[in-house]
């Protein structure tokens, strides 16, 4: 019984390395800006789902939540009212074919690289880890409560400056229409 | 030692792939039955709040006609505009309704049965909502219909919004019980109508009543916001029938329409059944231990979200529609500066009783 259930979780990893890697594929080559964007769902689906076999329970979660519903909305919301609003399709195409080249190497075999010289460990799926999100929680209050104010302050920061650029827009279109 | 369903399943079939089927087979069955079920309600309730009596003709008092409406729709053709994006229009459905559906993985049914008892559940809850907007955004957009377009954007602007106050209810309720998975913050709350978070929570009399002011106000805009959450009167501007011909599912038929219809609903049991694991108590008795047990756990965590499902019909068919800029005011400047308030006055109390 212990075999089969094995089995089962290993089926199933597979299945979302292929989401994973075929949607990604299909962001990277699809040459309609929209189902681009649509297919990065998939993605961070498949990378999520691939936390979740590293015991990462908050990260993958929280991957979810930030990206899908917060990025990729924002990414989609770009597209869509661009795309449509001048009334012209948006491709992708290919620019700058060698640097395009040299810079992708450059980082595939740095990231190959590291994958194969880092000492990975391995964790018997009967691991006792259950949760991360309380270990999280305090690190972040504790140890890295710096970097984690400084992090909230630009976010902070970030927001005011949105809402001010976009009450000035506001602003002059009044002006003019006043004048 | 058996303690819950899926254990019992396991010992049962000795299999963990066909445990895992039936399990995530079994919320599906519910959602068909309680769809019909509360079809049937709302259309009733709204035609009584109407002075009107709905349909009479299928069964006693027209309560076939359900079945019928879902006959119907089954059999209908299946229509994809000529200028739509083909691909995207056919998968959207699917990507609205297992946002949903994945919601049912982490609601505590009863005391021996939930989907995935994982710790983050009502975390997990949440995120699975952003699936649900990615889906209906996908469908606003495929149809290549500007109304369409207009309602998918609207819908995925006030989910996002309304994410917050949502999110900030529950970070109180994770500070007064010290959890995030539903099943423990439900026994949290177990032994009574006195325990449940709504009313103070299980402490001494004295916290009680100090708490009690703050999670009264944290439930009832978390319910204002489960509203705006599931896109209803008043907060249904993303398919405002006189605006926007019902939004991003204009162009949908058959099948693919039922598929968000059953989306829509199983949305309004999850944020409902959100509500009352949170802050009435989920599976527990209203009773103490009169009235209680696995089997009755069902009846009260279903009744219970049933009666807030109720509740949001009433308010549906009260209410009028807000206008966009109400939308978002309503959000950002009255239920999330209510809601830091009490999170300050919780964690105060929580801190100075300790």
């Amino acid at each position: 019984m212990m075999r089969e259930s094995i089995d089962v979780y290993t089926v199933l990893f597979y299945f979302f390395v292929s989401i994973t890697l075929v949607s990604a594929c299909v962001v990277v080559f699809s040459r309609h800006i929209v189902r681009s964007a649509f297919a990065l769902l998939f993605t961070f689906f498949g990378v999520a789902a691939l936390y979740v076999y590293l015991f990462a329970d908050f990260l993958a979660i929280t991957q979810l939540l930030v990206y899908v519903g917060g990025i990729l909305v924002l990414i989609l919301f770009g597209v869509m009212l661009t795309n449509k609003q001048i009334n012209v399709d948006i491709k992708t195409g290919t620019l700058h074919i060698v640097p395009a080249i040299i810079l992708a190497a450059a980082i595939g075999g740095t990231l190959v690289g590291i994958a194969w010289s880092n000492p990975w460990m391995v964790l018997p799926t009967s691991s006792s880890v259950k949760t991360t999100a309380p270990q999280i929680g305090e690190l972040l209050l504790t140890t890295y409560l710096l970097p984690f104010e400084v992090a909230s302050m630009v976010l902070m920061v970030a927001l005011v400056g949105a809402v001010v650029i976009a009450r000035r827009e506001k602003n002059k279109k009044e002006t003019t229409r006043d004048s | 030692m058996i303690e819950t369903v899926q254990q019992f399943i396991l010992a049962l079939l000795a299999n963990e792939l066909v445990v895992a089927v039936i399990l995530s087979v079994l919320p599906l069955v519910f959602v068909i039955i309680y769809t019909l079920v509360v079809l049937y309600t709302e259309m009733k309730v709204a035609a009584h709040i109407q002075d009107r009596v709905a349909y009479m003709m299928t069964g006693w008092h027209g309560i076939l006609q359900p079945i019928a409406d879902m006959i119907k729709l089954l059999l209908k053709e299946d229509i994809i505009p000529e200028k739509a994006d083909r691909i995207l229009f056919r998968v959207a459905p699917y990507v609205t309704f297992a946002g949903s559906y994945a919601a049912f993985a982490v609601l505590p049914f009863t005391s021996i049965y939930i989907g995935a008892n994982i710790h983050l559940g009502a975390f997990f809850l949440i995120a699975s909502g952003s699936i649900v907007v990615v889906g209906i955004l996908m469908a606003g957009w495929s149809s290549n219909n500007k109304w369409s377009l207009l309602g998918g954007l609207r819908s995925a602007a006030q989910m996002v919004s309304y994410e917050i106050p949502t999110a900030l209810a529950l970070v109180i309720v994770a500070m007064i019980t010290g959890s995030l998975n539903l099943q423990e913050i439900t026994k949290f709350q177990d032994g009574g109508i006195h325990n449940w978070l709504i009313f103070g929570g299980p402490f001494p009399l004295k916290t009680k009543l100090l708490l009690l002011p703050f999670t009264l106000i944290t439930f009832i805009i978390l319910f204002v916001a489960s509203i705006a959450e599931v896109n209803r009167t008043p907060f249904d501007l993303p398919e405002a029938e006189s605006e926007l011909v019902q939004g991003f599912f204009t162009e949908y038929s058959g099948l693919r329409f039922a598929m968000f219809y059953l989306s829509e609903y199983a949305n309004l049991f999850v944020v409902s059944a959100l509500s009352v694991s949170l802050f009435l108590g989920g599976w527990s008795s209203p009773f103490g231990s009169v009235l209680s047990g696995p089997v009755w756990g069902i009846f009260w965590f279903v009744s219970k979200a049933y009666v807030l499902v109720l509740l949001q019909i009433w308010v549906r068919w009260t209410l009028p529609r807000l206008r966009v800029d109400q939308l978002m005011y309503v959000s950002w400047k009255v239920l999330t500066p209510w809601l830091f308030v009490c999170l300050l006055a919780v964690g105060a109390i929580l801190v100075s009783v300790e």
